[in-house]
């Protein structure tokens, strides 16, 4: 090896790791981390939203052919600006996708598990959620809305 | 080197079949991008709706297209590097079953029975003749490797004892090693899983295994298909910038193969970031391990550029002390000799160059929560698989074609311009994709013309409009491109014969060169692979089959909102309904 070559070779090494000291930073200093496996809730059969208390609420997102249950049957929920909301997803036939637009809150609902984040709304607005992951012929339209007030 | 009227057959077969069989996966490239924008407002066009075409997209583009392109040109690279004829009655078996494979993967998904995209899908279920179809296919494509290279590898070395294995033969055996095991997931997911609850053999099976087995096969599969684009990188492309064109480093070409192959497989987490079901810590250790995937690109980079330059500076020695002039005298567009494949190769490092840092971001562990599943995920790896790695097929498959058929290059005009229409409609669509999936959400895989983008619809949504009709004029250019490449391919090949049909390649020697045996030990280094990828997969296997699933599910198709069992026993219900009812009247008359 030559000395250009020695060069390019650590500055890519440098490089990568500054990336992946970020990275980690990121998901374990600013607490900016991705699902993880869930193994204490079990698979639910219906959407819900629970208020816990002041601006704290727990959602039950079930997926399925072709729509967001977020409550109860509705595909559009309320909750005030401001609000923690702690979200678990199933799925109760295929695997669909739920993105919350706006915010980091993209995960798989695949049936048979449950995936878990926890996202703060802070800036009121409509919040779209489309289903990502092909799920058959309605996929196109499998959507739902979080209003935040 | 000379070759039998059998193997020119067979491997022109290999360069031909798949590139006809490319013009309905780029027709349905194009049409995805018509759907998208609601410039085709409906379900279906011309008989086949828009997730099929999508099936049709995938399946022909990365699996069908890529596998048996990539088995013909290594057939030749082995066979002219080794200066050893091919069996022929192995490659006819191997022939043979890569062509009924397609076939029965074919019929599957034209006829809709298939409709669920190149990643499978399960629960999703399609038709078995699509599981067999695609497990012939890749181990058809596993025959000449095991049956034909290695053995005549074997006679080689043993009549060349003292040199190491001719770059091009090496690059080619590390990506087979690497396709042989990653088979074995994937196989692993369809003999035990698809294929007996497409045949109804079994009732339920377990979703996110499913899925953890697909990814382990899924994503290095994509370095099976970029490391042929790698092998005429390092051993043809500094032939062709110049006749005295010289590749810069050997062992750093090696090098970057042996990383390839350690860290190619550990990786497939990273497509799962969002997955439930397994723990994040799993995924942390995938995503360092991607990260050490990017390196050897990184080396390659820097290895093609210092051979671009020594090729060029051994042309025109008056330009030794230039840092950058240099650049203007690659022969970005000329047509005398070998040169007119630059193009392809120029215009597929420039896409790739944007290839290797999107996907650095794809891998980001939770950057990926901002593009994942959105458009901006196909807008990357179409720079990378559409990019580099089509555009140098495109090239060898030109070559090849006029050297196994004796022919000059027809069309060379219209055959060295493809490249650069097909890097500006990337361009535009890629942007179009990242930018639009990144700042808005845009989601991908979706009919969105339908509903979103549909301003009758009450889902429209108006602030993906601009990226969508962007990415139909990228989408056109690359169809224009792909139709210029075509044309000259099937000139070629129908041009009368000139020369004599040989199988040779322009393969440059190495500038710095060094025995390096470390490196050269293919069989330590496969070990090593395998224990790597086992024991990187054994926590989040256990995790996907154990922990984190609480039950399995049954099989459904993409019409119907209830399982497949349940929909097919009430219809029997209904018919025997019917039946009796059809009974009564007779009885009443």
């Amino acid at each position: 090896m030559d000395r250009a070559e020695k060069t390019g070779l650590t500055f890519a090494i440098i490089l990568l790791l500054v990336f992946f000291s970020l990275i980690v930073y990121a998901a374990k200093g600013l607490k900016i981390d991705i699902p993880t496996c869930v193994t204490d809730v079990e698979p639910f059969q219906e959407g819900k939203l629970i208020k816990h208390g002041e601006k704290r609420y727990e959602l039950h997102i079930l997926a399925r052919m072709w729509f967001f249950d977020f409550n109860k049957g509705a595909t559009e929920i309320k909750i005030p600006a401001g609000s923690t909301v702690d979200i678990f997803v199933t799925s109760k036939d295929v695997v669909h996708g739920v993105h919350i637009q706006g915010t980091d809150f993209n995960i798989m609902a695949i049936p048979g598990t449950v995936g878990y984040m926890r996202v703060k709304f802070e800036k009121p607005g409509v919040y779209h959620v489309v289903c990502h992951e092909f799920c058959g012929v309605g996929h196109h339209a499998m959507q739902g809305k979080i209003i935040v007030e | 080197m000379q070759v039998s009227n059998a193997i020119k057959f067979i491997i022109l077969t290999e360069i031909v079949f798949p590139t006809l069989l490319l013009v309905f996966g780029i027709y349905h490239g194009v049409m995805q991008v018509l759907y998208r924008a609601g410039v085709i407002k409906a379900e279906s066009f011309l008989g086949i709706d828009y997730y099929q075409g999508l099936t049709l997209h995938g399946v022909i583009n990365v699996i069908v297209f890529t596998t048996i392109f990539i088995v013909g040109f290594s057939n030749a690279i082995v066979m002219y590097a080794l200066k050893k004829p091919l069996r022929e009655k192995v490659q006819w078996i191997a022939l043979g079953m890569m062509v009924i494979g397609t076939m029965m993967a074919a019929w599957a998904m034209f006829t809709g029975r298939a409709t669920v995209l190149y990643t499978f899908y399960p629960p999703l279920i399609a038709h078995w003749t699509f599981y067999l179809g695609a497990v012939l296919l890749v181990l058809g494509s596993l025959v000449p490797f095991f049956f034909d290279w290695i053995p005549s590898a074997i006679e080689w070395k043993r009549e060349n004892p003292d040199q190491k294995l001719p770059l091009a033969v090496f690059g080619t055996f590390v990506n087979f090693i690497l396709w042989t095991i990653m088979i074995v997931p994937v196989a692993v997911e369809i003999l035990f899983q698809l294929l007996p609850l497409s045949l109804g053999l079994v009732d339920e099976i377990n979703p996110l295994l499913a899925r953890t087995l697909f990814w382990f096969f899924g994503h290095p599969v994509v370095y099976f298909w970029l490391l042929p684009a790698y092998v005429a990188l390092y051993t043809i492309l500094p032939k062709i910038v110049s006749e005295k064109g010289k590749l810069y480093s050997d062992p750093a070409a090696r090098l970057a193969f042996i990383l390839f192959l350690i860290f190619s497989l550990p990786v497939g987490l990273h497509h799962q970031f969002t997955d439930p079901g397994i723990t994040n810590t799993w995924k942390l250790i995938h995503a360092l391990f991607t990260f050490g995937v990017a390196l050897p690109s990184m080396i390659t980079a820097f290895t093609v550029a210092a051979s671009l330059e020594y090729s060029v500076k051994a042309e025109h020695p008056e330009l030794k002390n230039s840092k950058f002039y240099w650049w203007t005298f690659l022969p970005y567009m000329r047509l005398e000799g070998n040169k007119w494949m630059f193009s392809y190769f120029f215009a597929g490092l420039v896409l790739f160059f944007f290839g290797g840092i999107t996907g650095i971001v794809n891998a980001s562990y939770n950057v990926n929560l901002v593009v994942h599943n959105t458009a901006y995920v196909p807008g990357h790896f179409h720079t990378t698989v559409g990019g580099l790695v089509l555009l140098v097929f495109f090239a060898m498959a030109l070559y090849m074609v006029s050297k196994l058929r004796g022919t000059e290059v027809k069309f060379k005009g219209l055959a060295v311009l493809a490249p650069y229409f097909w890097m500006q409609g990337m361009f535009m669509f890629s942007y179009a994709m990242m930018v639009g999936g990144v700042i808005t959400g845009f989601p991908r895989r979706t009919n969105t013309g339908l509903t979103y983008l549909n301003p009758d619809s009450p889902l429209y949504r108006p602030e993906w409009v601009g990226y969508a009709q962007l990415s139909v004029v990228g989408g056109v250019l690359l169809g224009i491109g792909f139709l210029f490449f075509f044309i000259s391919l099937m000139a070629t090949l129908f041009a009368p014969k000139v020369r004599e049909s040989v199988v040779e390649f322009p393969f440059a020697e190495a500038y710095h060169d060094a025995p390096a045996p470390m490196l050269n030990n293919l069989k330590t280094w496969t070990v090593a692979t395998i224990i790597l990828a086992v024991l990187s997969y054994i926590p989040p296997l256990y995790d996907a089959s154990v922990r984190g699933v609480f039950f399995k599910s049954p099989a459904y198709i993409e019409k119907y909102p209830m399982p497949l069992k349940q929909l097919q026993g009430s219809e029997k219900n209904t018919q025997e309904k019917e039946l009796s009812k059809a009974e009564k009247e007779v009885a009443q008359r």
